[in-house]
């Protein structure tokens, strides 16, 4: 659906007001199409001290063919644009150490260009080796998040904590951070842990695994379906018989096969697995989407209405994912991603029974996340805040313009960005990546 | 209290099944019920006496129908004096009036008794909607003419609308068809598949007739002899090119040809004890040994409408010590081919006996050739409530014909019900 205001600000008149009256400017953002770099233009890289990180995250930047500089270069000075700043923090031991954000980004933080991406990195506080080492890390949060309100422009300014030893593992991290795919992704904390060294093609990525999606038929399920078959992955749709035509569409474009089920049905996780270890001996990448709202006040609440939407919305991927790992459906190295929600962060008037599913979601990443881990499956979620999707394009016109305007985008996403999310999370480089819930939110003010 | 005694299907009598709005559009429910009644008692020599009881029913009844059956007795051959009562179960009426009357007799409490069904598509009931009907039943309380005149004042035009019954589910609001193209989709059942069975119905029940095999069972009304939606020379061909008519889109697969049309019709079957039969110079045809009924949660439980006989079969197989391979003839009601078709693809499948009944092994594959035999409701159509009374006598006439044997009844109904049960010699 259109975003007639956005579509409005782009001409000369609609310029010429939100500039005088301070309206809301949303700029387009850039996203990722066939041949994209990773970054173009050029970036900016500073950091405290020299560290194993910092090597890494040069590596990466020479690898991925950008232009960049050192801060100590006199980049302030110069008439280019960077199109990232990209900051190694991990070596911030004390609060003292914290003045180097202030002297790195504010002489260049006006260049940045539109749709810039600002990334610092830092090391996960929890596993600091001191006190002083864990208060200055944690601080960090706090300067990405608020740095993320001011930059303009289709900006995003993102915080990626990095345990230690696990530099090597970056790599995946700061290519969806620094690229168009993470368009949409702002004001969030990446956690990156250690994990097997997994050398893959980053332009197909999924390249010989096959990925479930359940709700696959429409909406950002049907985006989820295109973008990891983009990255290669073999596609199992999932979805109830009432969008069977929708999916052999989406399968037909795509490849793969369709299951129909309802995910909320006794023997759905079976089926599952049946038909995974038939077609494809197993399963790689498995997207719990399938999800629905029945809004009511909980005065107004019937049962059904608060059971059809747990069942779907949080049972449904917990006994699936259970069933799942215990028939040893998911090979080693895969991958499992939930969708949480806003709401389930922040709660929404209207959806006690969707928030609790969505909050449920994210409970259900924490509590497997350390567990899977010894069969090395890492399960993460996102948490999409508003996408523009026919669900959304149903919202009453003020709550939808409130919902699209508050966050530091000023607009709404769109299904790819939390597909494009959900891919980062699902290619296996991503080894470190685990127990992560990231919004898909422009930064929304909601559960910030 | 004795040991329940063995319950005779001694005969079966139905008048042929007409297309909704054709032959019998201006026949009631009550007079399609006494001609298929005075059938069954012109053929089994019963004028004028008494039976133990006479269970019967219609699915869409009008509201001055409240005793049908017991009308249609006093206005039929049979004894003045025979009691008769109305039952409702939808589509499995017709079956689970042969049920009671067997176990009354069974029991010992009669010693014989008729169960039939009836339907109507085409002399429907219509119903004023609710508010018109608040509106006259306040007229008929109003006491002066000034309150009629006041109470009169509320009708708006919107309100004469009638309410035409609708083959929907209420707590769904979707066609049973509608529901059945969802099973199909999620038990991927091929619209080539069901055009075959389609066919097989076309062919069997053609070559009944043929050899005469529905000779007694059947009585001609209004000059129709044999059922109006047969079409003899159908063929797989012409049935591959009808459009669907649910679901939409390319996995649509349900059509008009694989589907049951709307029918009018009624059919009767006469039970009773072997020694009733003997003093009556009767002859039982088989016997009704086991019966079963079952309900499925569709409307939050994730499972198909009509599924419930998949959930009724092993329960009764259980019951009765007998294995799905264990019978010479299977009769599924083929309310929609597709229907069929996933009760015999969820009994052969390991999750759904597993996961769904609880079961060990799956029940496993039937020998199609015994499935629906002399054709089924996509070929003779299906008057709802009166489908029980056809396949009832027409599969104890088959088990007497072979000399024996043993025979599967399914039934699916609205409502996610399903009504089986076994015949056997």
């Amino acid at each position: 659906m259109t975003d007639r205001y956005q579509t409005f600000t782009r001409t000369p008149l609609g310029q010429t007001l939100v500039k005088n009256l301070g309206l809301p400017d949303p700029v387009p953002l850039q996203r990722w199409t066939e041949g994209s770099r990773v970054i173009d233009g050029s970036v900016v890289f500073g950091g405290i001290g020299e560290t194993e990180a910092g090597k890494a995250i040069q590596a990466l930047l020479r690898d991925i063919g950008a232009t960049f500089s050192t801060a100590t270069e006199g980049v302030a000075s110069s008439q280019i644009r960077p199109k990232a700043l990209v900051f190694d923090a991990t070596g911030a031991t004390s609060t003292a150490d914290l003045t180097s954000l202030q002297r790195f980004f504010s002489p260049v933080i006006r260049q940045l260009a539109p749709a810039g991406r600002v990334i610092v990195v830092g090391r996960t506080p929890e596993l600091a080796t001191s006190t002083e080492q864990h208060i200055a890390q944690r601080a960090l949060e706090g300067f990405t998040r608020s740095l993320g309100k001011e930059v303009k422009r289709g900006a995003t300014v993102n915080l990626v904590y990095v345990a230690p030893d696990a530099h090597e593992q970056l790599d995946s991290t700061l290519r969806f951070f620094l690229s168009p795919k993470s368009a949409y992704v702002d004001g969030q904390v990446a956690r990156v842990g250690t994990g097997p060294l997994v050398g893959n093609d980053p332009e197909r990525p999924l390249a010989g695994k096959v990925a479930l999606v359940t709700g696959a038929a429409r909406g950002i399920g049907a985006a989820i379906a295109d973008t990891l078959a983009r990255d290669g992955a073999t596609i199992l749709g999932v979805d109830v018989a009432q969008n069977a035509d929708a999916l052999r569409k989406v399968i037909t474009r795509l490849g793969g096969s369709e299951l129909i089920l309802d995910v909320t049905s006794v023997d759905a996780a079976q089926r599952i697995a049946a038909h995974a270890h038939e077609q494809y001996a197993g399963l790689d990448i498995v997207v719990h989407n399938a999800g629905i709202t029945r809004d009511k006040r909980l005065a107004n609440m019937r049962t059904d209405t608060w059971d059809a939407v747990l069942d779907v919305n949080l049972r449904a991927p917990e006994r699936i994912t259970e069933h799942l790992v215990e028939a040893g459906t998911i090979r080693a190295g895969g991958s499992i991603i939930g969708v949480a929600s806003i709401a389930g962060i922040a709660g929404n008037n209207g959806q006690t029974n969707y928030a609790t599913s969505k909050a449920g979601v994210i409970g259900l990443v924490q509590a497997l996340a350390p567990k899977l881990a010894e069969k090395q499956i890492r399960i993460n979620a996102v948490a999409p805040g508003f996408i523009e999707t026919e669900m959304t394009a149903k919202v009453p016109f003020t709550i939808r313009e409130v919902g699209r305007r508050i966050n530091s985008l000023q607009q709404g996403g769109l299904p790819v960005d939390v597909a494009e999310t959900i891919a980062w999370f699902a290619d296996p480089a991503s080894a470190g990546v685990t127990g992560n819930v990231i919004r898909v939110c422009g930064q929304s003010l909601l559960g910030a | 209290m004795t040991e329940p005694r063995r319950v005779a299907v001694v005969a079966g009598n139905r008048i042929p099944f007409a297309r909704q709005d054709k032959t019998y559009r201006h026949s009631s429910n009550s007079d399609m019920l006494t001609a298929a009644i005075n059938g069954l008692v012109d053929r089994a020599g019963l004028g004028g006496q008494e039976v133990g009881e006479v269970v019967a029913g219609a699915v869409l009844k009008h509201a001055r129908d409240w005793n049908m059956v017991r009308e249609v007795v006093l206005g039929s051959k049979l004894a003045a004096t025979t009691p008769a009562f109305d039952i409702q179960q939808a589509c499995g009426t017709g079956l689970e009036a042969a049920i009671l009357v067997g176990n009354k007799i069974a029991l010992g409490q009669i010693d014989s008794g008729i169960a039939g069904g009836v339907d109507t598509a085409s002399d429907a009931p219509i119903a004023v909607n609710d508010k018109l009907r608040n509106i006259l039943l306040d007229l008929n309380r109003a006491k002066t003419f000034q309150d009629r005149l006041k109470v009169l004042a509320r009708v708006r035009p919107k309100d004469v609308v009638p309410e035409i019954p609708r083959n929907a589910e209420p707590r769904t609001r979707k066609s049973m068809g509608d529901h059945a193209a969802l099973t199909a989709l999620e038990w991927g059942i091929t619209r080539e598949a069901q055009d075959e069975l389609a066919y097989r119905s076309h062919v069997n029940l053609a070559a009944a007739y043929d050899r005469g095999f529905q000779q007694d069972l059947i009585t001609p009304y209004l000059g129709l002899e044999k059922d109006q939606n047969l079409r003899p020379d159908t063929t797989i061909e012409k049935l591959a090119k009808l459009k669907p008519a649910f679901g939409k889109g390319e996995t649509a697969t349900m059509t008009a040809g694989n589907s049951t049309p709307l029918t009018d019709g009624a059919s009767a079957v006469l039970l009773a004890t072997d020694e009733w039969a003997e003093e009556h110079g009767l002859r039982p045809l088989a016997y009704l040994t086991h019966s079963q009924t079952a309900a499925v949660d569709y409307v939050k439980g994730a499972e198909g409408l009509l599924m419930a006989p998949a959930y009724a079969v092993p329960r009764m197989l259980a019951r009765a010590g007998l294995t799905l391979q264990d019978f010479d003839y299977y009769e599924i009601h083929e309310a929609f081919a597709s229907q069929v078709l996933s009760t015999l693809k969820a009994w052969e499948d390991p999750i759904f006996c597993k996961e769904r009944l609880g079961l060990d092994a799956p029940l496993g594959e039937i020998d199609r050739a015994k499935l629906n035999v002399n054709g089924s409701s996509l070929a003779a159509g299906h008057p709802f409530a009166a489908t029980g009374g056809r396949i009832v006598a027409a599969l104890a006439k088959q088990l007497d014909e072979n000399g024996g044997g043993r025979g599967l009844i399914s039934i699916c109904a609205a409502g996610g019900q399903g009504v089986v049960a076994i015949l056997e010699k």
